[in-house]
């Protein structure tokens, strides 16, 4: 409702100019937003209008945006698109859902798809554009942006078939171990370079452990999707045993899923999450893994009982209030070492910016999130921090917090080999289906590895 | 219910209903059933109770600790209940929860209004009025009943596009319409055929038309059983997140869509949930207590005859 009164006011004002528009927006903005939240200044940010001249005049037009980003994250979203708006006086009526997965399939075979949709995951582009024709390829300025500001790899993430559909939008970076700075310090332990660090980390303190205490916590509850978390830890592993060139073979099925070389993964994982010693720490034994809900699994790091929780970069906004992520603070993460320290692995994942029309306003808006102008918006609309992407043209500086900056860094860094989460890139039967299941079964009734992976591969399809 | 006599015929309404109703009470006043109906309530209240003390307790203690540990707290004399999830649930957003109200009471009254309007004719017609082919015809719209709403979302969904209603009101009360009357049909005809046929005679002897009789006999013999189909479909719509998701946008969501979304996109607020449910369930409440003594009634004597 908001948002179409914004409309209505525009063209009113359309004529004042685009700094007087900012101005009586922002007001509005601040009367309604009540409790305001983590958005709110990206008038702050300037971009060059001129880059949309060429979509012609759009004033006055709207852009229907569907997406799994509700509140409070949707706040900081809505806010980046204000530039925008701000310059072509299109409207962005924003819809988030967390049902988007499921109700964005229904609505396109019902022939009422939304302008764009924000894909949290490229198998559901796959979907789209293979079983439903529904994605509109991507327009020539938006491959443009994405040749100009993302790598190559991001980009085949948002090819099917050879074309281009899906410009990234975000990024996340999920290999990081989260910890307790003071922790450490106390016990005077060093941040681990290599795997074998790690590992030898994780049995000096469980010569220590103390009640409930253990080296790792973990949980992989998730409602329908229990059981990713796991799927992130072993896809880390393999990444680091097996190397980026058997990872790409493995979710593409070159290499059956029960391949030794993913089985070595497994024992690296077996290894640290199936030791009674080493978890779960305040949590309870090896099952308890299967049924602790990922979003508190890392909490015993903050009551001094479980001393590492790997979890991705969005888990900062996943602490309890009042919890202090920093250098300085509560908990803080670093980068899941890899086998040496002269190679950086990483796990990835990220949005990918879908169409389903045509019309100009919608190109011009599809373009301005594929350009470094809406990633840096982005940046300073989020005060709070938890947001980072892969778009080269994004200032780091821009960042609101000093782990934004950390993930911000790991993923310019030219050393690091990033490679997308290989459960959102196999098929749906297996990456979101018995990759799961298998995972949850690994930890529940302790099942052994190899009729675990035995298990997925039959599932392949 | 079980013990309720056989009324296999509809000459003697009255004697059946009150042989029923002599049974029942006597199978409820037995001291074994009063306690085993007891521990029953008991039972199945302990989840809503806890879900009405985790609503009240903070953030960190919702993930830590079972809500039953509160007793044990409080009685220490520590602070254990918090205002905090209701806050967040209520204005813990850039929209309003207001709106989110209105747009269920907006959703709901006419998808309650509606297919009991038509569900009264039609039962009026299947009951009293004979014509060729009523039994197939009552026995398809009580077969219709077997369709899930699942499999017809799509297919309607691009209908309401074809017809240019989608975005509309119209697509969740014609919708919930839809899905609501082969029960309400079938319920409302029972009720119907309970009426003694000498009062519909009697009323036809003094020149009564179908018009006259529907308004003047049927309809206040038929008001408990009005209500307990209005609050069973009151309750259905109030509580419906599928319907109001698949077939609304942004302008039509109700309460349930804005309570889904509490938990935040990947989950992480879940804490919040259960103050949602509860601002979500004072409505429903509210409005079964007032109408309860209807609804257990109209449910039974609806249900007893085929």
């Amino acid at each position: 409702m908001r948002i179409q009164k914004f409309g209505g006011r525009r063209r009113a004002i359309a004529l004042a100019g685009v700094a007087s528009t900012a101005l009586v927006l922002g007001a509005c903005a601040d009367t309604n937003d009540g409790s305001g939240g983590d958005g709110g200044n990206a008038e702050a940010f300037e971009i060059d209008c001129s880059a949309y001249d060429e979509f012609g005049d759009l004033d006055g037009t709207t852009v229907n945006l569907y997406t799994t980003i509700v509140e409070p994250e949707s706040e900081s979203q809505q806010a980046s698109y204000k530039p925008f708006e701000d310059c072509t006086g299109v409207t962005v009526a924003y819809e988030g859902s967390r049902e988007m997965e499921a109700q964005l399939p229904v609505r396109v075979q019902a022939g009422n798809p939304p302008d764009i949709a924000i894909l949290p995951q490229p198998g559901l582009l796959n979907t789209l554009v293979t079983e439903y024709d529904a994605v509109l390829p991507a327009p020539s300025q938006v491959e443009a942006n994405v040749d100009e500001f993302w790598s190559e790899d991001w980009k085949a993430y948002g090819t099917v078939d050879g074309t281009f559909y899906a410009a990234p939008l975000g990024s996340n970076v999920k290999s990081f171990v989260w910890y307790s700075p003071s922790m450490f310090a106390d016990a005077g332990y060093e941040i681990p370079q290599t795997w074998d660090d790690l590992l030898a980390l994780t049995a000096t303190i469980a010569e220590g452990n103390e009640g409930a205490a253990r080296p790792w916590c973990a949980g992989v509850e998730s409602g329908d999707a229990t059981g990713w978390p796991a799927t992130d830890w072993i896809e880390d592993a393999v990444l680091r045993s097996a190397g980026p060139d058997v990872y790409d073979q493995w979710y593409t099925h070159e290499i059956p899923f029960n391949d030794p070389q993913i089985i070595d993964a497994f024992d690296m994982v077996d290894e640290i999450l199936r030791n009674p010693d080493y978890v779960n720490g305040g949590l309870g034994g090896v099952d308890s893994i299967a049924t602790a809900s990922w979003t508190d699994a890392g909490y015993p790091i903050l009551t001094g009982d479980c001393w590492m929780h790997r979890a991705a970069n969005f888990y900062a906004t996943q602490w309890p209030e009042g919890t202090e992520v920093g250098p300085d603070g509560d908990v803080y993460a670093f980068y899941l070492p890899a086998l040496s320290t002269d190679e950086k692995p990483t796990l990835v994942a990220g949005e990918f910016i879908a169409a389903f029309t045509d019309r100009p306003e919608v190109q011009a808006f599809q373009t301005y999130l594929s350009s470094s102008d809406w990633a840096n918006a982005k940046a300073v609309a989020t005060p709070n921090g938890g947001w980072v992407s892969a778009n080269n043209g994004l200032d780091l500086d821009n960042l609101a917090s000093d782990f934004d900056k950390l993930s911000g860094e790991i993923l310019a860094d030219p050393a690091t080999i990033a490679r997308f989460d290989g459960s959102d890139l196999m098929p749906a039967a297996v990456g979101t289906d018995s990759f799961w299941s298998g995972m949850t079964e690994w930890f529940a009734s302790g099942e052994s590895t190899q009729k675990v992976v035995d298990g997925i591969e039959k599932s392949w399809p | 219910m079980t013990s309720a006599a056989p009324t296999t015929e509809s000459v003697r309404p009255t004697s059946g209903l009150g042989n029923r109703a002599r049974k029942a009470r006597k199978a409820l006043s037995n001291p074994w059933a009063s306690t085993l109906a007891v521990v029953i309530a008991v039972i199945w209240t302990v989840p809503t109770v806890g879900l009405l003390v985790t609503s009240f307790r903070p953030e960190l203690d919702i993930r830590t600790s079972g809500w039953w540990t509160v007793f044990g707290s409080a009685l220490q004399g520590e602070g254990v209940f918090s205002l905090q999830n209701y806050e967040t649930a209520l204005f813990g957003s850039s929209t309003n929860m207001i709106d989110f109200f209105v747009n269920s009471f907006v959703v709901t009254l006419p998808a309650v209004f509606i297919p009991i309007t038509i569900a009264l004719l039609a039962a009026y017609g299947f009951a009293w009025i004979d014509f060729k082919g009523r039994d197939v015809l009552f026995i398809a719209v009580f077969a219709l009943q077997i369709v899930p709403i699942q499999i017809t979302l799509v297919p309607l969904l691009s209908a309401y596009v074809s017809l240019g209603i989608n975005g509309t009101f119209w697509t969740i009360w014609l919708s919930h319409s839809i899905f609501a009357l082969p029960l309400a049909i079938f319920l409302l005809h029972n009720f119907m055929k309970e009426v003694p046929r000498s009062l519909v005679e009697a009323a036809r002897v003094d020149g009564a038309g179908h018009v006259k009789i529907f308004f003047t006999v049927m309809m206040p013999l038929l008001t408990p059983a009005i209500a307990a189909f209005g609050i069973f479909q009151f309750l259905w719509v109030w509580n419906d997140l599928l319907v109001a998701l698949v077939m609304g946008d942004l302008r039509t969501f109700p309460l349930t869509v804005r309570i889904a979304e509490l938990a935040g996109s990947r989950g992480g607020d879940w804490h919040v949930l259960s103050a949602g449910a509860f601002i979500s369930m004072v409505v429903p409440v509210i409005v079964f207590l007032a109408l309860q003594r209807y609804f257990v009634r109209g449910m039974l004597a609806g249900a007893v005859k085929g």
